[in-house]
């Protein structure tokens, strides 16, 4: 009984070397085997994105804070125009990024 | 079948090991396919954990006592259910639990996070690998739960106190939850190792984290049950080292919840998230250590090993690791905005956040206490319940008072004038609450006071947001459907104040009477008139033997309780089996402690009229549903990031 145990174990040892090497097998030569990391540009496009929808969230969070009472009507004056400044120069870097 | 087991993990050891440094490998010098066949390992090693944990489940159920583990923690006579709750019943099993949910949470965040973070997952892959490497280790070569030995005719069963219903599910619900907090660690730790410290990594394991907290939060109300029904001492929650211990994480992990809405809104905090991120995960190993190593006296400690040292070792390097990662990256973690002002909801986080990272840092020095004066004095001196409550209070309660007024700031800033606005109701509605409960006496107790106070506030708080929201946009459930993070939020919100009332009633108004009664006798105790009855011996049990007092009770409530004393055979403690009546529409307890004589007839009583203490129990499924509705996913939310994430792989 020992035995068939013993055979499961090794079984299972072969079935994961098989996957490990999997990726290998697959592709025993390839051209790319380059990780797809973000460059530069993907990285900066990145970045833009991201303050882009800061400061479109930002916007919305301030249009309802505003509707809610939370904001009165000077203070969101005096922050829907930095936030739309912001949210228009991240478009605009963009638009100049995607060309 | 022990050794399909140990095959197994001796597997599972070796897929880490390749995790960790080929996918270290392939993630620095950029090989695709190097990177995947790591990840593939990660994968794997989870599969041979799996079949690992097969075979100890099969071994427990089979009562096959040719296994050492087996053996010590199960006998013929115990039911199923419990002889497969012995998997996480000892300190083997237990630590089989944690490379089998790491290992499957690993596989799966990485597996779902493939396509979209490629560069990423090939920096977490190694993280998963270490972190499993070190239980798959201390598995095969230090606490093996596939020792064998010639089977004897029965076990040695399991600790009574364990065999409890609360008992198969609050270990696993905190394992989910301890274990869970590797998550966001390693992709933390990636994300810096990577370079790219963008806020992938934070959108990739929001839910993650979420899921874990969920599950730490409940797992400690259903521990938190199991003491109070079955320890028998009149509490829930007894700042034992073990409690503390999943208490911390947990403390942690909620102060980064809300300080990664800064990282995302504002850009700021990115160097105190990576730190709590890693004090979360941290306190989660450093919980297991307290667990298992049995270094401090507690009585959740039911296990005492050499497996003490690894653990304090692990901690000690990856903690070491994790602060050299975040200095490296520091330039990389620097903020581009700063506070606009100290009147903003950013604000009232960093506010929240300080307080309860204090707590935790309390908690946690009440922990080490022992061990620091053992080490300096050579003496064990312990922090006592009075240390512990005194920080609850001084933290707790500006925490609360913080939850109520916070969602009422706007982010950015807010004027006075307009908060003073919006608090006009809640400060109401508190000003009321306190006047009716000073006039029915609830002033016996300021603190008491000042939480039912302050929760009538924070209540008041969260019915302000919902109605104003509901106006503005048409319906409930439009406003929850819409944000519901926010709304998820405010639910668990109203779990904290539901538990912050049970735990206010329960502890600052109890009515707790010492009874000296003999058979026959009577006493009144707040309103329940108890009779005893008389004793009732368990006889012709083979498996316990003990006696009950038999109370009879009128006034608030009328009917027969029985509480008394069992010892299991072939084990020395003797267990309280408590008198619990629960009144639902007092929503109070009373819950009565029967201590026997051996040379009189006469039992001495412990009596206590708990009010409010169902509340908490109530926060607890309140807090499950808020968490659900905070992390039911948004398709909307789902194909934003997608297009967001997208040109990264570019």
């Amino acid at each position: 009984m020992t035995a068939v145990w013993i055979v499961l174990g090794a079984v299972l040892a072969v079935v994961a070397v098989v996957l490990v090497a999997l990726p290998f097998l697959r592709e025993p030569v390839t051209a790319d085997d380059r990780l797809d990391t973000p460059g530069e540009g993907a990285l900066r496009r990145l970045e833009l994105v991201e303050q882009r929808d800061r400061a479109l969230a930002a916007l919305k969070e301030l249009e309802f804070d505003h509707r809610t009472g939370k904001v009165g009507d000077d203070d969101y004056r005096a922050l829907v125009f930095p936030l739309r400044q912001a949210a228009a120069a991240a478009l605009k870097a963009l638009d100049e990024q995607d060309g | 079948m022990a050794d399909l087991g140990r095959a197994a993990l001796v597997v599972s050891l070796g897929l880490a090991v390749y995790a960790l440094v080929v996918g270290w490998f392939a993630a620095r010098s950029g090989r695709r396919r190097l990177a995947d066949s790591a990840r593939n390992a990660l994968i794997a090693c989870f599969g041979s954990t799996l079949v690992a944990a097969a075979v100890l489940a099969t071994a427990l159920a089979r009562h096959d006592f040719s296994f050492v583990y087996v053996a010590s923690h199960t006998s013929r006579t115990l039911p199923t259910i419990y002889a497969l709750s012995a998997f996480w019943g000892g300190q083997e099993g237990s630590l089989l639990l944690w490379l089998l949910v790491l290992t499957g949470y690993g596989a799966l965040a990485v597996a779902l996070n493939r396509r979209l973070l490629r560069d990423l997952t090939a920096w977490v892959v190694p993280v998963f690998g270490g972190i499993a490497t070190f239980f798959a280790f201390v598995l095969v070569a230090v606490a093996s739960p596939f020792d064998t030995q010639t089977a004897p005719v029965d076990g040695l069963g399991l600790t009574p106190s364990l065999q409890n219903p609360y008992m198969v599910a609050h270990p696993p619900m905190l394992y989910l939850g301890y274990v869970g907090l590797s998550v966001p660690f390693a992709f933390a730790v990636g994300a810096m190792l990577s370079g790219n410290t963008d806020e992938r990594w934070i959108v990739a394991t929001r839910r993650w984290t979420l899921a874990a907290w969920m599950f730490l939060g409940f797992g400690q109300l259903l521990g938190a049950h199991w003491a109070y029904t079955e320890v028998g001492w009149g509490g829930y929650y007894a700042w034992d080292p073990v409690e503390n211990a999943a208490l911390m994480p947990w403390l942690a992990a909620t102060a980064f919840l809300h300080s990664v809405m800064i990282q995302e809104r504002k850009g700021m905090l990115k160097v105190w998230n990576m730190v709590l991120v890693a004090l979360a995960f941290e306190l989660s190993v450093f919980g297991t250590f307290l667990t298992r190593s049995g270094v401090v006296n507690s009585i959740h400690s039911f296990a005492k090993s050499p497996i003490g040292g690894w653990f304090l070792a692990f901690v000690v390097i990856s903690s070491l690791f994790s602060l050299t990662v975040i200095l490296w990256r520091l330039p990389l973690l620097k903020a581009r905005t700063k506070l606009e002002s100290a009147l903003s909801r950013e604000a009232a986080f960093l506010y929240n956040n300080l307080l309860l990272v204090a707590l935790c840092l309390t908690v946690l020095w009440g922990v080490l206490f022992p061990i620091v004066t053992q080490l300096v004095k050579g003496e064990t001196r312990t922090m006592g319940r009075p240390y512990y409550d005194f920080f609850l209070r001084s933290f707790g309660l500006p925490l609360l008072l913080l939850m109520g007024i916070g969602p009422l700031i706007a982010w950015r800033r807010t004027s006075v004038r307009a908060i003073l606005r919006l608090l006009v109701w809640p400060i109401a509605v508190s000003v009321v609450a306190g006047a009716v409960l000073l006039a029915a006496g609830a002033g016996t107790s300021t603190p008491g006071l000042i939480a039912y106070t302050f929760s009538a506030f924070v209540l008041g708080t969260i019915g302000v947001e919902l109605v104003k929201g509901t106006r503005a946009t048409g319906s409930l459930a439009t406003l929850i459907a819409r944000n519901r993070r926010r709304y998820g939020g405010y639910v668990v919100h109203a779990s904290i104040v539901l538990l912050a009332i049970g735990i206010a009633g329960s502890s600052a108004y109890q009515t707790t009477r010492e009874l000296k009664l003999l058979p026959g006798q009577t006493a009144s105790v707040a309103g329940y008139r108890l009779h005893f009855g008389g004793v009732d011996r368990i006889r012709n049990d083979p498996n316990r033997t003990g006696q009950y007092a038999v109370l009879n009770v009128s006034g608030r409530w009328q009917g027969t309780m029985r509480t008394g004393q069992v010892t299991y055979t072939g084990f020395q403690e003797t267990d309280e089996d408590v008198g619990i009546k629960t009144d639902w529409l007092r929503a109070q307890d009373l819950y009565v402690i029967a201590n026997f004589q051996k040379h009189s007839n006469a039992v001495f009583f412990k009596v206590l009229v708990k009010p409010l203490v169902n509340l908490i129990w109530v926060a607890g499924i309140v807090f499950v549903i808020g968490s659900l509705i905070a992390l039911w996913p948004d398709a909307r939310e789902q194909r934003r990031l997608v297009t967001r994430l997208a040109p990264a792989r570019a």
